[in-house]
């Protein structure tokens, strides 16, 4: 890049990005500090005095049951939130592909869940799948299924994917939309005059081209699963039954707000600042190449 | 052009219409549950179609106050969260827009790290430090104040990204054209930047505007009281299934009200909300 054009103002850029560097140091760099910091070290219940004790935090939490409960409870939340919501968005943007009139209509009803907030989502599912009042749950009931997500932590785990997932949706289909527009057209009807079938022209065709969109995607989707969905879990089953939904996310929470265990919710908020950063980098990877190729 | 035989279309219709009544039923049949009585809801299966309480559960939960939030009523959250919403978005863009003119328009030492110390908060979301965040805001008498509700949440790496690298596209030219008709850095802010980037400001703030209104842990590190709470807040306290009491009628009139401001910023600017979400993420 040749060098910009610029103005010679010596102060005055300090002043411009001094606003955003306060607030970005007050409340993002000094309480990532302090969560460091207090990840190595132990308080007495009183608070009254800490001692500093290395690692003794991390491996405290690595060897917990309840964490590595945790850590599956997560993985498998974000594996089903993400095959559902893209495989789901996937079939829709494909069909929506397929169709000229109404593609308009389709995508403007379709966005109505982006704006819906992750926590009103699942209280919305849960209106619907509660045992006592939920209008689909008794549907459930009366085809002779014992439905209770409430009590059972598999059926909570299905209510919490299916809102998540439904939410995601929208945000699925409108890249997928986009990404499918931008395979040229000559590409499937050369393959359509070889004598490909429909869903043959798709698996070799549509899909590989689409590999970018669909990892772009899925590293979303994991962020989304990680981090968003707390409203979910929060509102719908508080981690619950038993701790058959207890993500990370909210075990951090949970441990650290409402249990009060510093030290183990410092070290837990670390673990959960490096699987960011890691994502992060992945994603940013993805973009450099995206711009090297594209 | 390839087989578009009529049955095919005719599947893709129905898929979508399948996918659609998915997507739309579960708002649907909240505005109808939030139309009926508290005793219809409580037999279920809830009718189809819209009752006749309208009017009664609208104006009962926006203007009577709901019992079980402290009477709290939800004009109040309305208000709280049209204010949190708004706070954060222009916030956003606007301290956004100042770095971002900073990091492109001028040279001076510590540029790059300044650019690197915005970047990197990327990857810090609130998640990752709650328990520290809060006692900053303890510590500064920030809890319960709307203050507190908005600015921590406005420093944002993904604007000033998205911003820099609209910048970056500006010619030259058009600086140097700028500085020798006589325009200083302010003058060439207000005259040529901000008119060219309104369509970049649009997209944005429809993005940022949805992020704003649909918060969730935040607000609930940092409202205690519950005039202060957002609406999505409330609701949460507002439903309990352990006990009968909870006034389900007013929790469905609230959702509604929750769901229908963010739902008609999107669908009215759609043009500019697809545009920013393709935009921010790349």
């Amino acid at each position: 890049m040749s060098p910009r054009v610029v103005f010679p103002n010596k102060i005055l850029p300090y002043l411009l990005v001094a606003p955003q560097l306060a607030i970005t140091l007050v409340f993002f760099y000094w309480p990532a500090s302090q969560a460091l910091r207090q990840s190595m070290l132990r308080e007495d219940p009183f608070g009254l005095s800490s001692k500093f004790v290395w690692f003794a935090n991390f491996k405290k939490v690595l060897s917990d049951p309840n964490y590595l409960n945790s850590i599956q409870v997560t993985a498998v939340f974000s594996i089903a939130t993400a095959a559902v919501a893209m495989g789901t968005a996937l079939l829709l943007a494909v069909m929506a592909e397929k169709v000229i009139r109404g593609r308009g209509v389709y995508r403007t009803l379709m966005i109505w869940p982006y704006a819906v907030a992750p926590a009103i989502a699942g209280m919305l599912w849960l209106f619907l799948f509660n045992p006592s009042i939920g209008s689909l749950a008794y549907g459930l009931r009366w085809l002779g299924i014992n439905w209770d997500p409430l009590l059972d932590g598999e059926q909570a785990m299905v209510l919490v994917v299916a809102a998540a997932s439904w939410k995601q949706i929208s945000y699925n289909f409108l890249f997928f939309v986009a990404g499918l527009q931008a395979i040229p057209k000559t590409l499937i009807e050369a393959a359509a005059i070889d004598g490909a079938k429909p869903f043959k022209r798709f698996w070799t065709i549509v899909f590989p081209l689409l590999a970018p969109t669909t990892f772009f995607l899925l590293v979303v989707n994991t962020v989304y699963a990680f981090f968003d969905t707390f409203g979910i879990i929060h509102a719908v089953t508080g981690g619950g039954p038993g701790k058959a939904t207890e993500t990370l996310v909210y075990k951090v929470y949970n441990d650290g707000f409402v249990n009060l265990i510093l030290g183990d919710s410092a070290a837990q908020s670390v673990i959960l600042m490096v699987i960011v950063i890691a994502l992060t980098a992945v994603q940013f990877r993805y973009v450099e190449k995206k711009v090297h190729y594209g | 052009m390839i087989d578009n035989s009529p049955i095919r279309t005719f599947i893709a219709h129905l898929v979508l219409v399948l996918g659609i009544l998915i997507v739309a039923f579960p708002i649907y049949y909240t505005f109808v549950a939030s139309t009926h009585s508290l005793q219809t809801i409580l037999r279920p299966p809830l009718p189809l179609l819209p009752g006749d309480r309208f009017v009664e559960n609208y104006s009962e939960a926006l203007f009577g106050g709901v019992g079980r939030i402290g009477g709290v009523s939800v004009a109040t959250l309305l208000f709280n969260t049209t204010v949190v919403a708004l706070g954060i978005a222009i916030g956003k863009i606007i301290i956004s827009l100042l770095s971002a003119y900073a990091i492109v328009f001028f040279r001076f030492p510590l540029r790059m790290t300044f650019f690197w110390l915005i970047f990197i908060t990327l990857m810090l979301p609130v998640e990752v430090r709650i328990l520290p965040t809060y006692k900053v805001m303890v510590d500064f008498g920030l809890i319960d104040t709307y203050t507190g509700l908005i600015v921590p949440l406005i420093a944002s790496a993904t604007a000033t990204l998205l911003f820099r690298q609209f910048f970056l596209t500006i010619p030259g030219e058009l600086v140097e054209a700028a500085r020798v008709d006589g325009a200083g850095p302010w003058r060439f802010f207000w005259d040529i930047l901000l008119p060219l980037s309104r369509t970049n400001i649009a997209a944005l703030f429809v993005i940022l505007f949805i992020y704003g209104w649909t918060q969730y842990l935040w607000p609930l590190l940092v409202t205690n009281r519950n005039d202060m709470n957002t609406i999505v807040i409330a609701l949460r306290k507002m439903i309990s299934f352990a006990d009968a009491d909870t006034e389900w009628h007013l929790v469905m009139v609230t959702s509604m009200l929750a769901i229908v401001p963010p739902i008609l910023v999107v669908v009215l600017m759609q043009r500019w909300f697809v545009r920013g979400l393709v935009d921010t993420e790349k």
